[in-house]
């Protein structure tokens, strides 16, 4: 770490930091980058590629010393060396995106990591831009803690966001530009925003860490797609009896475990996650086994299907509206089921902070022994919370099933659970907007890279890191309580920013 | 009485290969208090640097068994200790002091990061290699059922136990393991007297993952072959066996490793193969409920 002041530059330092980036990812990538593994038919072979990890560690040493100088308060040599660096990334992109003739020049063999690189002096430059631009004059005396914070200005909007939000949402599938895909992720996004309002009661406001959120979503999804297959209830019908087995289910497994704290807490909690995935895999004959359930019923309107001929004695939507048949129309329709269910929550969570067991859930989170004390029973307490979000979630689950037509063990595993708490811990715990804006983020956002398949999920993982380091206290942070016993002026500004 | 022998040893060397992930877990617990997701995926490295290592060395013409392992053991354990390194410095450091939710965030994404970064360089596939120990010693034979002990799976519980002594010796004697035992107690106080407290904790970063690459270099031995994935569940399986023990002690580390290991392979050879996770985690709930810090763990006083 360069300490040293703007005038005083330790080089020697910097660069031996540098030298020791460089080896470090020489170290790092000898073997896993530098050999490749090869699956023969008659064992195992490989091939070497050692220009990508020479190259990797010139690089990771340039970017080091830039940033360490940048750090330092000298943003002229990254300023430069960084625009050098990012011509020639975005030459080497360029050239294999377009299969150029130097392009086998270029270290990296897949055009979708020289574009990633490339992000690299490009942050690096605007960093670098950025400082350049604040200690020019025009804009030296301002004090730095004047610049706005996204929090701050967030807080003052709130309101107004959060309506303009739901206007957006509602409206979305009539904009010109809205088509079939577009409205298929946003309910995807919904169905993720749901699920992390559903947990924020679980792990924002009683401050119990879930890592096992999934299986609540899983015995939702089951619950109906069982229910519907084998004796024919709707979704309506079966949507207060899933969501009262995924209730069931937390309350049956809270109930033992919730007198343990913290991380004792995630590791059973992640332990039960795992144990239905397995039952479900290897109770074949109750629940299909690995390959699921199939020809679970889609949600009707009213009654209405929304198929092109429906069955006998069924009237469909579009001949009861004398429209023309459009697949779209139950896309639509579930788009505005998921919306309406994600809004129920949102309004359940925001009304429930007002009364008594949510103002008991938030000063559990603050204080377990002081709760003690004043009476509170931390169990029971605790179980309505894990109970509550377990019945979101399983409301949710039903509502995935309904959508996909059938489920499956696979869509169930841990990195569900630990996508949905991302979600929740991203957008600021106990924020209910950060939670929105990180399920865009995570999941509306990678949605439409579809094409780079393979490497969605580890961009999806530098995301994760980026964002905590980045914003430790997630995106909109704030775990301020509800209520106050003493309003200060300091606290009455914040908490009346905190309520949506 | 023979196939309960015959289970017996299997169990011993799992729960060692376990015992060695779960004291990285256990350490990281006690110092900063945090579950290092990533530690799983540290072993899969692990694994697969040992696998490449034995492959290139294999390429290169040493085909001596016992010479190859020594070689492709200081390689893995130098390499994966720097991955170690790595992880805390760029995805935990950054993070130390804010919420306790912060640095667990991180650490799912850096075992994603991991996990995606394997599969991408070395594919989804599975990676085979071929038996290197081979033999054992049959002790016991009745109605034509043999024990035996692999020489493997003695080498995996003398090297585990090896490690563990001299783990033992590390953190009781040494100026390091007083370091790391003053962290643990006290960050500010351990600073002020002089305790470069990051150095600490880099080092117990190190120490974990060089004992993760040992047991990720044991399980190539063992089974045979890896894949990308293998990190998860022993990850899970480790941490869990790290809760069972009583998280924060090294000791407990490796009872609950070899409790689960032991769980497992019974469970799996008196009733159902599908059902032993379901096993472990039954009996990891069981002991939770009666003895809430773990088997060996000091009761966490709250202050208020």
């Amino acid at each position: 770490m360069a300490t040293a002041t703007a005038d005083m530059i330790d080089y020697p330092k910097i660069a031996k930091g540098a030298l020791g980036a460089g080896v470090l990812t020489l170290v790092l990538a000898s073997l896993v980058v530098g050999i490749e593994t090869i699956s023969a038919p008659t064992g195992i072979t490989y091939d070497t590629r050692y220009t990508a990890v020479f190259a990797a560690a010139i690089g990771v040493a340039i970017v080091y010393f830039l940033a360490q100088l940048l750090k330092a308060g000298k943003p002229a040599i990254p300023l430069i060396a960084g625009a050098v660096l990012l011509a020639l990334t975005l030459l080497m992109a360029l050239a294999q995106t377009g299969e150029w003739e130097i392009a086998r020049l270029v270290p990296f063999e897949s055009p979708v990591v020289t574009w990633a690189i490339m992000l690299v002096p490009l942050s690096l430059v605007i960093r670098a831009g950025l400082v350049t631009w604040r200690s020019s004059p025009a804009s030296v005396g301002k004090p730095a803690h004047e610049r706005i914070h996204f929090a701050d200005f967030y807080r003052r909007i709130n309101t107004k966001f959060a309506i303009l939000l739901i206007v957006v949402a509602v409206a979305l599938p009539f904009m010109p530009f809205a088509d079939r895909r577009l409205v298929d992720v946003a309910t995807l996004v919904l169905t993720y925003i749901m699920l992390g309002w559903g947990l924020n009661i679980v792990v924002g406001l009683a401050g119990l860490l879930d890592l096992g959120y999934v299986a609540f979503y899983a015995v939702g999804a089951y619950s109906y797609a069982m229910l519907s297959v084998n004796y024919g209830v709707s979704f309506w019908f079966a949507l207060p009896i899933a969501g009262t087995m995924a209730a069931l289910f937390g309350v049956i497994l809270g109930f033992p475990v919730l007198r343990l704290r913290g991380d004792y807490l995630a590791i059973v909690t992640l332990g039960f996650g795992e144990m239905i995935r397995v039952i479900i895999i290897n109770w074949w004959w109750f629940t299909g086994g690995p390959n699921g359930i199939n020809k679970v019923a889609r949600p009707s309107f009213f009654g209405l299907e929304f198929d092109r001929s429906p069955p006998e004695g069924v009237q469909s939507f579009h001949t009861f509206f004398g429209l023309d048949y459009s697949p779209n129309q139950r896309v639509f329709f579930l788009y505005f089921v998921i919306l309406a269910f994600a809004l129920l929550t949102n309004l359940f969570t925001l009304r429930i902070r007002k009364l008594p067991i949510g103002r008991a859930w938030e000063a559990l989170r603050e204080d377990e022994t002081a709760c003690r004390a004043l009476g509170i029973n931390p169990r029971n307490t605790k179980l309505t919370a894990f109970a509550i979000g377990a019945m979101f979630a399983g409301m949710a689950g039903s509502f995935f099933a309904a959508r996909q037509g059938f489920v499956s063990p696979e869509s169930f595993v841990f990195i569900e659970s630990a996508i949905i708490l991302a979600i929740v811990v991203l957008g600021g715990l106990g924020s209910q907007i950060g939670i929105v804006l990180a399920a865009i983020a995570l999941i509306g956002l990678p949605e439409f890279f579809r094409d780079l398949q393979d490497y969605r999920m580890l961009a999806f993982g530098i995301g994760m890191v980026l964002i905590m380091i980045w914003r430790p206290g997630g995106l909109l942070a704030h775990r301020d309580p509800t209520i106050y016993l003493h309003k200060t002026k300091a606290h009455s500004a914040a908490g009346a920013g905190a309520q949506p | 009485m023979e196939v309960f022998l015959q289970q017996l040893i299997n169990g011993l060397t799992l729960g060692a290969i376990y015992g060695l992930i779960a004291v990285g877990y256990t350490m990281v617990y006690g110092i900063i208090g945090m579950i290092n997701f990533a530690h799983g995926d540290i072993y899969m490295i692990g694994a697969f640097n040992a696998l490449i290592g034995f492959l290139v060395l294999f390429g290169l013409g040493v085909s001596w068994a016992p010479l190859a392992i020594v070689i492709v053991l200081i390689i893995t354990v130098m390499i994966t200790a720097a991955y170690g390194w790595t992880v805390e410095r760029v995805a935990y450091r950054p993070l130390r002091g804010s919420t306790r939710l912060a640095p667990l965030i991180s650490a799912i994404g850096m075992s994603i990061i991991l996990q995606n970064y394997v599969q991408l360089l070395q594919g989804a596939r599975n990676k085979p290699l071929q038996s290197l120990i081979e033999g054992g010693i049959t002790i016991l034979e009745h109605d034509g059922y043999a024990v035996t002990v692999r020489y493997l799976q003695i080498g995996i519980v003398v090297v585990t136990l090896a490690l563990m002594i001299g783990f033992t010796l590390l953190i009781t004697r040494t100026a390091l393991g007083r370091a790391q035992r003053a962290t643990e107690q006290d960050k500010k106080m351990a600073a002020l007297l002089g305790v470069n407290v990051d150095r600490t904790i880099s080092l117990t970063f190190v120490i974990g993952a060089a004992l993760a690459a040992v047991a990720g270099m044991m399980v190539l031995l063992y089974y045979g072959q890896i894949d990308f994935y293998i990190g998860f569940l022993a990850g899970i399986k480790a941490f869990t066996a790290a809760v069972l023990g009583g998280i924060g002690s090294l000791p407990g580390a490796m009872l609950g490793g070899l409790l689960i290991g032991l769980i497992e392979v019974f469970w799996s050879g008196y009733f159902s193969v599908e059902y032993k996770d379901v096993a472990a985690f039954s009996i990891l709930v069981l002991v939770l409920i009666f003895r809430p810090t773990g088997l060996l763990g000091r009761p966490d006083l709250e202050k208020v």
